[in-house]
């Protein structure tokens, strides 16, 4: 199992730094003069000029240029951003925890109903039952979800008044961050009906995220479930006298889930993309949303850093995900 | 020629009819099978509609998506109570025909769907056949940069690419392009692979064709079946992250009538005219919906293999 | 009464006016005997087991006058009943051991997995039991063996674990489907040899579907021949093997090539077993007979006594010697 491990974190390192690279690229690729662009002004002063230059380390020639950034990435400096003077790093942890118990929910709500609903649309095969499963997750798929956010809001939020609009508590609460998990957060707090307030303030963002991981585990699991049941341990299993449950769910489900994982790690990128979407919408104050509003005032150390601290992540969940894999499925594990 | 085969297999019992005389051509096959599949039919049907509202859409429309009637703003649908068969999915909060720029805006999603699969596909495929035909040295240092793109979320990276190259239709065909390359290498090698180890290749070989014969004429067309499935997705999603990137006002900017950034618009007119919201968002739907219909049939169609995975 | 009497069986997949897979078959076995049946593919052998297993899934369609297992009939038992009998009184091995082990459970945890639904044995109790099985079957370090995955065995590792497992609940009777075929030769004999052991050891009665006629003639006391879904000969085994009284019984031992040392070639029978649509209407073997009469073809023979053995032909093969 460590080799297995240690092989997998050796094939991280070239990803890690093909990533430095992209995110070194990016803030040299911004056609014309890169002070200009960053302070959004035409004439800059000459000596600003090279202060800025001198400062953002832009004069010197791009080997030695990238062998900075990575020295400052080692020593953990992500540069601070240009609007608050903050450093982007500070910046991320306060607002990440945010951004990872939306993407936490949604993949729970994913999760849970995409394998239901996998899991009967196999069992039902080919009723009207499965045909609608299969509508609905094509829709699901299919779906623009920065839209499908705005229509839940119009129906619950505006028309039935269910579910508050924004933000992740309402404004009357002051809840001390602890561990940054809202939903925590509040339990901790003596604050009453905070936690219900947080609760419904993370449902609708929750689905609208889930929505295509919801679909797409829906779809996998459906295939994957109709490929195992058909194998010939499903036929060992029911030669057992085991009962339908324990055959479908011990024998069958826990082989379907093997490739269903796999999906599940490729939809966290998707996760995270969706998060900008959804974090604008429902204005959620994590990092989709800070990206975006970063890119608006062209404060590039956040852009910058900001993108090469999530990937990091994307591939630390993809890492993470491969191992569970190996976990679940001994031939991997055993292989050599 | 055809005589005798037809006499002698008249002569036997129907059921012993030579199969093979029978066997429909490939693309009448193809055919069968893809119309066979109800829900790709019906996104045909409804492509067809929207291409068709793309190329004559000055004519369709029944007005220009530009003019502003001052005295209709925000005028319902013709259904509810206000509406008028003047502007029958209503107006927006400038007074301009909802159903115009829908129609207009058919226009632009095409135009960057289309160009984006193909500005991805030739690279896409060329890289593939690359790192497919150089195994040693090119394919993994290829298929690491890959990898590298993929550790990105798509959006994210199309977000950035727009970031800096700045918003705008161009660039966001570019952005898309870029974001979509890394499945069509990949695909592109995974079938190469596959087919290199077969005995037509080796023969190929043997009978001395050069590498790009080997490349585009032996291997390329017995791995397009996988590709026509990966582009008629990417269109799809091509749509769909164009429509992204106008709604974060980082694609096409207004006042020209893209689908994502007409929302981005009537957002703040959520509570009062949900038709400016709902109209645009269900037109991109229907649209990705019935592209992926097609891919679904496409696939179920093209390779029976693939028929119960994914 | 015999352990399993069964009568008139008819599976068929799809409507009631389908081609039945299984055609009016009936069949007994006796407390502790050994039967084979034997056939070529898709002659029904592996569906009409499936059947009684309670295996076969809609689209198909089981009916039986009875089919009487141990005093009860299987088919009008409720499913939790059944399930109480199958992988208990009633186990079955089946053909390719590699794909018949769950890849993702030890063999430990798929041996007690049996104990415990039908024995009630749990943990530790469970785990020696499972440990003891593995001992039976003969597998080498079993206890190393228990924490193993089926994609460390070999096949016939794997087919001695499936064995253990069937054997797990003490069944009465046990049916093994062509449990040799996919393993290397050398390692059949072992498998075969291990099963007969287990049969006379227990007393339990085993039914053993195979193409294999030389295994049938070294084990089975009885055997019955099938084609096309019917059971066209069911006799003893000395006398079927020497005076055949179908013409389908005959071409099979014909077909084995002791029988045909010195020929310049294996005698076969022509064609192949009729399938859904070219059914005879007569005789199902009429259209390959060498000794085929005209009114083989407008009618279908029953399975009647003869001389030596319950045949289905209007004209049974060596009648004379008696």
């Amino acid at each position: 199992m460590f080799s297995f491990i240690a092989r997998r974190l050796g094939l991280l390192i070239p990803t890690f730094f093909g990533i430095t690279l992209l995110t070194f690229a990016l803030i040299r690729l911004i056609p014309g003069d890169p002070v200009e662009v960053m302070m959004g002004e035409r004439r800059v002063d000459p000596e600003m000029h090279a202060q800025a230059m001198e400062r953002l380390g832009l004069n010197k020639p791009l080997p030695v240029q990238y062998l900075d950034y990575i020295t400052k990435l080692a020593q953990g400096d992500l540069g601070e951003s240009l609007r608050t003077r903050e450093s982007v790093w500070k910046e991320f942890l306060t607002l990440f925890p945010a951004t990872l118990e939306l993407a936490l929910a949604a993949l729970l709500f994913a999760g849970v109903f995409g394998l239901l609903a996998g899991v009967i649309a196999a069992l039902k095969r080919g009723s009207l039952l499965d045909h609608g499963v299969m509508g609905i997750s094509l829709t699901g798929y299919s779906m623009p979800i920065f839209w499908w956010g705005l229509i839940l809001i119009m129906f619950f939020s505006v028309s039935l008044g269910w579910t508050p609009v924004s933000e992740r508590i309402s404004s009357l609460y002051d809840i001390e961050p602890i561990t940054g998990f809202m939903l925590i957060d509040t339990l901790f707090s003596e604050e009453e009906g905070a936690f219900k307030d947080a609760l419904m303030h993370l449902i609708l963002p929750a689905i609208v995220l889930g929505t295509i991981p919801l679909a797409v585990i829906a779809r996998m699991t459906r295939s994957s479930m109709l490929e195992v049941l058909r194998e010939d341990y499903i036929r060992t299993a029911r030669a057992k006298g085991l009962s339908p449950g324990r055959v479908v769910f011990v024998h069958g489900l826990r082989n379907a889930l093997i490739p269903v994982l796999t999906v599940f790690g490729l939809q966290v990128g998707t996760l995270l993309g969706g998060a900008v979407l959804t974090e604008t919408i429902f204005s959620w104050p994590g990092i989709g949303k800070w990206l975006i509003e970063a890119i608006g005032a062209r404060d590039y150390p956040v852009v910058q850093n900001g993108i090469l601290l999530i990937a990091c992540l994307v591939i630390l969940v993809n890492f993470v995900v491969d191992i569970l894999y190996g976990l679940v499925n001994p031939r991997i594990r055993h292989q050599r | 020629m055809t005589d005798p085969i037809t006499k002698s297999a008249s002569a036997m019992p129907p059921s012993a009819v030579d199969q093979s005389l029978l066997y429909p051509s490939p693309y009448s096959e193809f055919w069968q099978a893809f119309a066979r599949n109800k829900g790709a039919f019906a996104g045909l049907l409804f492509m067809c509609l929207i291409v068709f509202c793309a190329l004559f859409a000055p004519w369709v429309a029944p007005h220009t998506p530009s003019e502003q009637y001052r005295d209709f703003l925000l005028t319902p649908p013709v259904w509810l109570e206000g509406g008028t068969w003047q502007f029958i999915l209503g107006t927006d909060e400038l007074g301009r025909d909802l159903l115009s720029r829908l129609i207009h805006g058919s226009r632009l999603s095409l135009l960057i769907g289309l160009s984006s699969v193909v500005m991805s596909l030739i690279p896409g495929v060329l890289l593939g056949l690359l790192a497919g035909f150089f195994p040693r040295l090119l394919g993994p240092s290829i298929m690491r940069l890959m990898d590298v793109m993929l550790a990105l979320p798509s959006l994210l990276l199309a977000v950035a690419i727009v970031a800096i190259l700045g918003p705008g239709l161009i660039n966001t065909v570019i952005a898309i392009a870029i974001v979509s390359l890394p499945s069509y290498v990949r695909l592109t090698r995974a079938a190469v692979m596959g087919e290199l180890n077969r005995d037509y290749v080796t023969a190929a070989r043997l009978a001395g064709a050069s590498l790009p014969r080997l490349m585009f004429i032996t291997v390329l067309p017995n791995c397009m079946a996988p590709l026509i499935v990966q582009a008629t997705l990417s269109f799809s999603s091509a749509i769909l992250d164009a429509a992204a990137l106008g709604f974060l006002g980082l694609g096409v900017q207004p006042p020209t009538p893209e689908w994502g950034t007409m929302l981005a618009s009537a957002r703040d007119y959520i509570e009062r005219a949900w038709w400016v919201v709902s109209l645009p968002g269900l037109t991109i739907l229907l649209s990705v919906l019935a592209i992926n219909l097609m891919g679904d049939g496409l696939r179920d169609a093209l390779d029976p293999k693939l028929k119960n995975a994914a | 009464m015999s352990l399993l009497q069964i009568n008139n069986l008819n599976v068929r997949f799809g409507d009631a006016k389908a081609v039945p897979v299984v055609d009016g078959l009936d069949l007994s076995v006796e407390k502790g005997e050994v039967l084979a049946i034997v056939g070529e593919s898709g002659s029904g052998k592996s569906v009409t087991m499936m059947a009684l297993m309670g295996l076969i899934d809609a689209p198909g369609i089981v009916t039986a006058d009875s089919m009487t297992f141990d005093g009860s009939d299987m088919l009008k038992l409720s499913a939790r009943q059944r399930r109480n009998v199958v992988g208990k009184d009633l186990a079955m091995v089946f053909q390719d051991p590699m794909t018949a082990l769950n890849p993702s459970y030890t063999v430990g945890f798929q041996i007690e997995e049996v104990l415990r639904q039908h024995l009630g044995l749990r943990g530790k109790a469970a785990r020696l039991r499972a440990l003891e099985l593995l001992k039976k079957v003969e597998i080498p370090a079993a206890e190393s063996r228990l924490d193993a995955y089926p994609h460390q065995l070999s096949g016939g590792m794997s087919q001695r674990v499936a064995i253990a497992m069937a054997i797990a609940g003490e069944p009465k009777l046990l049916i093994a489907d062509e449990p040799t075929t996919a393993l290397d030769v050398t390692i059949q004999a072992q498998i075969m040899e291990l099963l007969l052991n287990l049969q006379q050891e227990r007393d339990m009665a085993l039914i053993l579907i195979t193409h294999d006629l030389a295994v049938v003639a070294e084990t089975a006391r009885r055997v019955c021949v099938m084609y096309a879904g019917q059971a066209v000969e069911i006799g003893q085994v000395p006398e079927l093997f020497e005076v055949p009284a179908h013409p389908y019984s005959e071409a099979l031992l014909a077909a084995i090539p002791e029988h045909s040392e010195g020929a310049a070639r294996l005698a076969t029978l022509p064609g192949i077993v009729p399938g859904r649509y070219d059914r005879p209407q007569g005789c199902l073997l009429s259209p390959r007979c060498p000794y085929v009469q005209d009114n083989c073809r407008q009618q279908r023979p029953s399975l009647d006594r003869q001389a030596h053995s319950l045949v289905r032909c209007f004209y049974p093969l060596n009648q004379e010697v008696a």
